[in-house]
């Protein structure tokens, strides 16, 4: 019997590691260009975001902005770009070599691989293939960007400690704090959200707004509003910038950074602001969803193509939004920081959390 | 060898790999960033046996939360490595053979036990790890040792902020 049972099993192995192994080179190939456009689209759009904000400010401060490179000064951030590679690159004497090179890396892994999990649009069809907008559908797609979220705080911690600056190190611990304390609350919003949606997916997230009357904002508008405020904390945008405080701390953990790991590290709070804002459209917005229009009355491509232009409009108007806050909005000290998040914001989420209990289980 | 073995081995010649790391590096900061490497590396054999649910978890909690504490306090108490006191052979050897026996007896339980004989884990299969079951099977058969569990995480959070407002 024993035997009887191991061969099937090993039989079943097989089959299984069978399957697996004959490739759907199309799948591959498809995921792979959906992944190369993902990332090199966010890169492009993280190079017109600084563009974008330092235009926002100027205009918060009623001055031109950058004007002078290009029809309205629209080449600026290559040419900032050109700059920050061609400059000399110094690794400081006293630095942890190694990890002073790692930070800067993980920051922008980091950042980059939540657009693993964004439903872009609906799927579309090519050449007989129905092709799926998202890099991967994964069941626990919402616990996957709170995972990489967690992992974010690494790239300035290891870096702020590999530069051997007392500065440095200073605002890595402040950023490693800072980024547990908000971490609680984004996660007790989050689990008011799943307790209306009851799915961790985001792609099933999505098509319950599009296929549903209303947006995930209707149900849970105090949860969107804690989520909004942990995400401001989490990618250290004013007012909660305290890790890069230059009043405090010279320019906090990049200060011995130079060159392009010095871009790398401006760049990676560029993208998660990309990402943050796509998380938020997706899980509160609707997504690609256009309101007011049927997607069901133009051809699947078209349809995908109007919902991958909504998305992104979303997306901007969020990374708008950021702007105005950051050019509005000055600075906490770090004791109202941590008050916020610990007095205010996780008690919130928690009468979040059982109001909402309640009017689940008053069926409403 | 299909794919899912192929993954395996990388995936546990990793582990081992990084595992002893996190004992040989003379620096505390690389030790705890090897000791990540290796959640990660477990978290890859749970995704291989389908464990999705537990894979992200031990990712959120271990390397995402409990590793940025320990970094924390070895960056606030600045531990340098010539600093640190050298032990006694003594103690070393005692450490030794204690780990040792410890690891000798497991094998040996593993090995004698008779449900897990003759019997293959099966990979990329199995619905336990998936949310659903899993938190059916918490809150319906094993609900009370997850209550109790929960009372023992707020007793430990309350001692927390108690030593804390010291």
């Amino acid at each position: 019997m024993g035997i009887l049972l191991t061969q099937t099993i090993l039989i079943k192995h097989n089959y299984i590691s069978m399957t697996i192994l004959a490739f759907d080179w199309g799948l591959v190939i498809e995921k792979l260009i959906l992944i190369a456009v993902v990332v090199f689209g966010s890169l492009g759009i993280a190079l017109y975001t600084t563009f974008g904000e330092r235009k926002v400010a100027a205009i918060l401060q009623d001055r031109p902005g950058p004007n002078r490179a290009g029809p309205f000064g629209l080449l600026q951030p290559l040419a900032d770009g050109v700059k920050l590679i061609m400059k000399e690159e110094i690794i400081p004497n006293a630095a942890n070599k190694w990890l002073f090179i790692l930070g800067p890396g993980l920051a922008m892994t980091a950042s980059l691989m939540t657009c693993a999990v964004i439903p872009w649009g609906s799927d579309i069809e090519l050449f007989g293939r129905k092709i799926a907008l998202q890099i991967a559908d994964i069941n626990i797609g919402i616990l996957y960007v709170f995972a990489v979220v967690s992992m974010g705080v690494y790239g300035i911690m290891i870096g702020g400690w590999a530069s051997n600056n007392k500065f440095s190190l200073m605002s890595s611990l402040r950023a490693a704090s800072q980024a547990i304390s908000y971490e609680l609350a984004m996660g007790l919003a989050l689990i008011a959200l799943l307790m209306t949606t009851e799915s961790l997916s985001l792609k099933t997230i999505v098509e319950q707004q599009v296929k549903g009357n209303w947006w995930n904002i209707v149900y849970q508008p105090l949860g969107f509003l804690l989520f909004f405020i942990a995400a401001l904390a989490e990618c250290n945008r004013t007012p909660f910038d305290l890790p890069e405080a230059e009043n405090e701390l010279n320019f906090g953990y990049h200060q011995e950074y130079s060159s392009m790991k010095l871009g790398f590290y401006l760049f990676a709070e560029y993208i998660n602001m990309i990402m943050s804002s796509a998380i938020m459209a997706s899980m509160y917005f609707g997504g690609y969803d256009l309101p007011f229009f049927d997607e069901s009355t133009v051809a699947p491509n078209i349809a995908a193509m109007i919902g991958v232009g909504t998305l992104l409009i979303k997306i901007v108007l969020f990374i708008f939004l950021f702007m105005w806050i950051r050019w509005t909005i000055p600075r906490f000290r770090y004791d109202q920081l941590m008050n916020l998040g610990w007095k205010t914001m996780i008690p919130l989420a928690l009468f979040n959390l059982l109001i909402t209990g309640a009017l689940i289980l008053a069926n409403l | 060898m299909s794919t899912v073995d192929i993954l395996f081995y990388l995936l546990s010649a990793f582990a081992i790999v990084s595992a002893t790391m996190v004992l040989i590096s003379k620096n505390p900061i690389h030790s705890v960033l090897w000791l990540i490497l290796v959640f990660f590396a477990i978290s890859g054999h749970y995704i291989l046996l389908n464990a999705q649910f537990l894979a992200i978890v031990n990712i959120i909690v271990y390397a995402g939360a409990i590793m940025v504490l320990f970094l924390f306090v070895i960056m606030l108490m600045n531990i340098k490595k010539d600093a640190e006191p050298q032990k006694q052979l003594l103690v070393k050897l005692t450490g030794v053979i204690a780990g040792g026996s410890l690891l000798t007896l497991l094998i040996a339980v593993v090995k004698q036990t008779a449900q897990i004989q003759n019997k293959q884990v099966l990979l990329k299969e199995g619905t336990i790890g998936l949310i659903h079951p899993l938190g059916k099977a918490l809150f319906s058969d094993y609900v009370i040792p997850f209550e109790i569990s929960s009372v023992l995480f707020l007793s430990a959070m309350v001692g927390a902020v108690i030593i804390g407002k010291k």
